[in-house]
């Protein structure tokens, strides 16, 4: 009988003992919100243009972490479809076109002679990119303009336009080289060949 | 003098030098071209700013532009001349994009702004030293065109064991270092003694390749004959051994750690043509405003190095050095290796730019298409940065940004090695390049994305503070009045004996605002003049004249308020008849409330017992109660509706017109909101009535809802006919003067208010257009209903068009017999001795003359908006076109009489005035 007493007292202090180590560790190395959520909207372009159909990036972030498709998003395009495949270890899809299409980095100027000073706009802008006040001249600070075209539509004067940011000599990047498959000639003559050129 | 030991770096590569070419003819000096252009943005960091405007005559060495913050430098003027432009031009880039550049047309006398040599070097400062450099536009110039001050700042915090100097020179064809030694070879060693003196380098040794015989034996030379302390490190010709790092390898033996800088290991490094060039800068107090660059390539007939004004278009140098069109293949910008090709010959000659390379096809021929990599590993033999060119092409190739990155792809110092030994001929660098730049596009894009992450989430708090702060407000307003109508309900009688300081209230409540206003006046009277007294300190002469009149104006606004205070003290001593009025309105008011909140229980009441009706739908009870309420409420709202007409004419019999104004404006305001409140009433029934179809009882109530409206709408019109008619009733019985002053100000916000209102119909009929666009394009069943849409946003733009010009002409005409009106008192007046004479008339006519300049300048613009809106209808040709081409060419004649009329009305008021 003692011997059974032993062994159970034994296992219940075993029991404890890393019941209070288990404990412990969570309390010590407790994570904060849910990881996977923050790392899905740090890849989002956070342009918050709501063309995913939810307001803001974060809450498609949330929205794809319950099993929303990850190609919704217009303004991150392909690259961030590849990158959530990756971080998902999902199939990388093409993007859905009912959402829009991906184009070029755009960012809002308002053509100021004709702006009314409604402030229309400044409720509309997700950033706060656009600066005036009642009855003034608006603004559109274009490093912090996200291009999300947002404030267009409410503009009562349509005075808003949306350019394209073109490339300058300092944005200007390499060109991917063209690869093999560009070459026409090749090693082997049973090489596959893309284009016959003669 | 012992030589220092020499190490050895790995990899490397040995392509043909031809250094020989170049060196045959002496150092040349081109002739000034006809125009020089100067990029903005020469080196590395922010663009220039400009501080000439086109049109300046610059002198030579004058600053033309200006450091655009740390990172920045200034540009000096090469030439005396006049600046042509400030415009975009074709630059050296890779990318042939062009830049903004200052264009200056040289006018041949070469005469020199005022030179300010630091000649005291050593005893001075070595920050005033480094802002001396940096004023001199000094950039490195081996390479990137990094601001020579910043490198130089940069390497003094922490001490130097070496200071390097790299004559090296080891890119094939390049030989402006070797030429520039051994032109200036003591100007060299005084500019390495100034900057060896700056930084406090005690070990400093010069590298140079042992292909430059001359050079090395012109610096041995003397340097022995100064006795100085400087060593020359012949280093064997291997290239990249004049890439910094490599340099700073062979010359200590120390590896730059990867992602750090030569000075973390206490090196500085140091092209020869900066020495010089702060060498100049501070002997001589000329900036940098020339360099040594090698003209060279087989396609150039008389290859050699020149001297060479910055800004100098190419074109001019090949002209110079004799090229052969038909020869020319290629032309290089900077060496076969490491430079980069060139669209166009018309870009200029920069800081940085240290050879031209105008090559045949035989010299650099089209490279062999690429080929997959066979793993060979000569790459890897031959990268001088000892990395693995084959692994980063592969995570090149397949976008592996991480993974690249992780095989320090950033420590790739381009030389373009592992390219040249490559058998498969796959073009690295060119890969490396573009992985570069998407992983610096992707950082940059990520810094901005966190940025707007920022701003939005910052947003969305201060959005959500506010409403909550809005329904603590809401709450605790529910809470007061909910108070207060309980305090209110028993002592409803005695509100009588308060109503004589009611009576009085009115009154000094204005009084009250007249004091606030005034004290408001007075701070701001006080701000000003300490404003004003700080710019007369400071000397701003704009800015003191610009305060003196917003002082006096302060100050004249606050005579007026105290004027109008005093005034109104004044009338509560003699109560005219207005206090009775007021008197007989409090009660009325009173009444009004108390009906009011009768129909609110009511309809409470009446709302709860509907919730019970629809749980129990066969109560005849609650039916039963609803219809007495109903009846109870109807008889409460007709009392309503009677003391609220009773109070109108009550204030509409007010004495004074101004004050009449307000209590009708208030009704009127009390009008819209019923007529509001009954439509969304009704349309709540209509909602229920969908629900139950056949329910009777809310049809009927929605039947005297509908009444309500009507009549509620009925009060409204009445109500906003009044206040016009108010309105111009005083005006005509005050003086002409007045009227006009009084009537403009409104008639002109109507008219702003019909500017916007016809603005905004403008852009619904374009939104509506655009929206049919669309529905067409997917050939949505709606777009019927849209365009019936735009044909009424098209009315209303119209309408709104033509009240517009209505209302345009209406102020002209008004303004016009204002003026004669004007015109016929002031007549009268000048005649009048007694009255203040002619000096009144003058400001009134000069008024009007504005006014009319104004209408003048509406009236043109007018046409030409008419003229434009046509001539855009015309190259549309559209079916819009049928819709508004009736109307705009009608306008354009409408604004054109416009315009006459007012042409010929100016013509015989100047006349008169003559
Ligand atoms: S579409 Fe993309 S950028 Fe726009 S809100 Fe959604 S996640 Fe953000
Ligand atoms: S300015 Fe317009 S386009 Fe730019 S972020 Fe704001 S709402 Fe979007
Ligand atoms: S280009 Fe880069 S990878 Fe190629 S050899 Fe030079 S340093 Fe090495
Ligand atoms: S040298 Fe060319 S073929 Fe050889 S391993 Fe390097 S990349 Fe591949």
């Amino acid at each position: 009988m003692f011997t059974v007493l032993l062994a159970i007292g034994v296992l219940l202090l075993l029991a404890l003992i890393f019941g209070g180590i288990l404990g412990y560790a969570n309390v010590r190395f407790h994570v904060e919100g849910d990881p996977i959520v923050e790392q899905i909207d740090a890849l989002l372009p956070q342009t918050q243009c709501g063309q995913c159909g939810h307001p803001g990036c974060r809450p498609y972030a949330e929205a794809i972490a319950n099993g929303e498709a990850i190609n919704h998003c217009p303004p991150g395009g392909q690259a961030t479809i590849q990158a959530l495949a990756d971080l998902l270890d999902v199939e990388a899809v093409p993007l859905d076109g009912d959402h829009g299409a991906e184009s070029a980095a755009k960012v809002a100027v308002i053509r100021e002679d004709e702006c009314i000073g409604c402030t229309k706009c400044i409720q509309a802008c997700p950033v706060d990119a656009i600066l005036g006040a009642a009855k003034q001249m608006h603004t559109v600070i274009a490093d912090e303009c996200t291009g999300c075209d947002l404030c267009v539509e409410p503009c009562p004067v349509d005075c808003i336009d949306m350019v394209e940011i073109g490339v300058t000599a300092q944005t200007w990047s390499w060109e991917k080289p063209q690869g093999i498959a560009a070459s026409a000639i090749n090693i082997i003559a049973t090489d596959r060949q893309t284009e016959v050129t003669h | 003098m012992q030589s220092p030991q020499i190490f050895s770096f790995h990899g490397g590569i040995h392509p043909e030098e031809n250094k020989a070419q170049s060196l045959q003819l002496p150092l040349g000096r081109p002739s000034l071209p006809s125009e020089l252009v100067l990029p903005l943005g020469q080196h590395i960091g922010q663009a220039s700013r400009p501080l000439v405007n086109v049109g300046d005559r610059v002198l030579k060495g004058q600053i033309i532009a200006t450091n655009n913050g740390f990172l920045s430098s200034y540009l000096h003027a090469p030439t005396s001349g006049t600046i042509a432009g400030i415009e975009e031009r074709a630059i050296a880039h890779p990318s042939g994009l062009s830049d903004l550049c200052m264009v200056l047309w040289p006018d041949g006398k070469e005469e020199w702004t005022e030179l300010n040599p630091l000649d005291n070097w050593q005893a001075q400062d070595a920050t005033h030293v480094l802002a001396h450099l940096a004023q001199m536009g000094i950039v490195g110039m081996g390479g990137a065109g990094f601001p020579t001050q910043v490198k130089l700042q940069g390497a003094s915090k922490s001490p130097l064991t070496h200071f390097i100097i790299n004559a090296a020179e080891c890119e094939p064809y390049i030989t402006a270092d070797d030429m520039l030694i051994r032109e200036k070879t003591a100007e060299l060693i005084e500019g390495i003694e100034i900057l060896q003196h700056l930084v406090k380098a005690d070990n400093v040794v010069i590298g140079i390749e042992d292909n430059k015989p001359t050079a090395i034996a012109a610096l041995n030379a003397l340097l022995s004959e100064r006795g100085s302390e400087i060593q020359v490190a012949v280093v064997p010709t291997k290239y990249p051994s004049g890439g910094e790092k490599q340099l700073i390898q062979l010359l200590t033996g120390k590896e730059v750690p990867s992602g750090q800088y030569p000075a973390d290991i206490g090196v500085l490094c140091q092209n020869v043509g900066t020495c010089v060039a702060v060498h100049d800068a501070i002997l001589a107090g000329k900036p940098l405003i020339s360099r040594f660059t090698t003209l060279t390539g087989d396609a150039l007939q008389a290859p050699q190095n020149v001297e060479v004004l910055l800004g100098t278009p190419i074109t001019h140098l090949l002209d110079y050095a004799d090229s052969d069109e038909t020869k020319l293949h290629r032309l290089v910008m900077g060496g076969p290796m490491m430079g980069y090709t060139l669209d166009s010959a018309a870009v200029p000659i920069v800081k940085t730019s240290n050879c031209i390379l105008a090559a045949t096809k035989k010299e650099l021929p089209t490279p062999n298409p690429e080929q997959a990599c066979i793993r060979c590993g000569m790459c890897e033999q031959a990268c001088p940065a000892s990395l693995l060119p084959q692994q980063l092409l592969w995570f090149s190739k397949s976008q592996e940004h991480e993974k690249a990155e992780h095989y320090n792809l950033f420590d790739c110092i381009e030389c373009g090695a592992c390219s040249y030994v490559c058998p498969s001929s796959i073009p690295l660098v060119q890969y490396y390049r573009h992985t570069k730049s998407s992983i610096r596009e992707a950082r940059e894009a990520n810094v901005k994305s966190d940025l707007a992450k920022q701003r939005f989430e910052a947003r969305k708090a201060r959005q959500d503070a506010e409403a909550a702060e809005k329904e603590a407000k809401r709450i605790a307003r529910q809470q007061a009045t909910a108070a207060k109508a309980s305090t209110k309900a028993t002592p409803a009688e005695q509100a009588e004996p308060a109503k004589a300081p009611a009576a009085a209230a009115p009154v000094s409540d204005e009084a009250k605002k007249l004091k606030i206003d005034i004290a408001i006046g007075k701070t701001k009277l006080k701000k000003r003049q300490k404003e004003l007294l700080a710019a007369q300190e400071a000397e701003h002469l704009e800015e003191i004249q610009a305060l003196q009149l917003q002082v006096t104006e302060q100050e004249t606004q606050l005579a007026a308020l105290e004027a109008r205070l005093s005034k109104i003290s004044a009338t509560p001593v003699v109560p005219s008849s207005a206090p009775d009025a007021s008197r007989e309105k409090a009660p009325v008011n009173d009444e009004l409330k108390k009906a009011k909140v009768d129909v609110a229980l009511l309809g409470v009441k009446i709302k709860k017992l509907n919730k019970q009706l629809a749980d129990t739908p066969d109560d005849q009870e609650t039916k039963d109660k609803i219809a007495g309420f109903e009846k109870d409420l109807a008889t409460v709202q007709a009392i309503v509706k009677k003391l609220g007409t009773a109070t109108a004419p009550a204030t509409k019999a007010a004495p004074e017109n101004s004050t009449a104004k307000a209590p009708i404006n208030g009704d009127l305001k009390k009008a819209k909101v019923d007529v509001a409140l009954l439509g969304v009433k009704i349309k709540k029934l209509n909602k229920q009535l969908a629900d139950t179809p056949d329910d009777q009882e809310t049809k009927d109530k929605i039947a005297v809802f509908e009444a309500d409206l009507a009549t509620a709408k009925a009060t409204v019109e009445k109500l906003s006919v009044a206040p016009a008619e108010s309105s111009t009733a005083p005006s005509e019985k005050t003086s002409s003067n007045k009227a006009t002053t009084a009537s403009a100000p409104p008639i002109a916000d109507d008219l702003k208010k019909l500017k916007i209102d016809t603005a905004i119909a403008k852009a619904a009929v374009k939104k509506v257009e655009k929206a049919l666009k669309k529905a067409e394009e997917i050939q949505a069943p709606e777009a019927d209903a849209i365009r019936q849409q735009l044909v009424e946003a098209q009315q209303r733009a119209s309408d709104l068009d033509k009240a517009l010009a209505d209302a345009v002409n209406g102020t002209k005409t008004t303004d016009s017999t204002a003026t004669e009106a004007k015109a016929e008192a002031s007549v009268p007046e000048s005649s009048a001795a007694e009255a203040k004479p002619s000096t009144p008339a003058a400001p009134a006519n000069a008024d009007a003359a504005k006014k009319r300049k104004i209408d003048l300048a509406i009236a043109k613009a007018g046409i030409k908006k008419a003229e434009k809106n046509i001539a855009l209808l015309k190259e549309q040709g559209k079916d819009e076109a049928e819709i508004t081409a009736s109307e705009w060419p009608a306008k354009l004649l409408e604004a054109q009489t416009k315009l006459a009329e007012l042409e010929a009305a100016t013509d015989a008021q100047s006349q008169e005035n003559n």
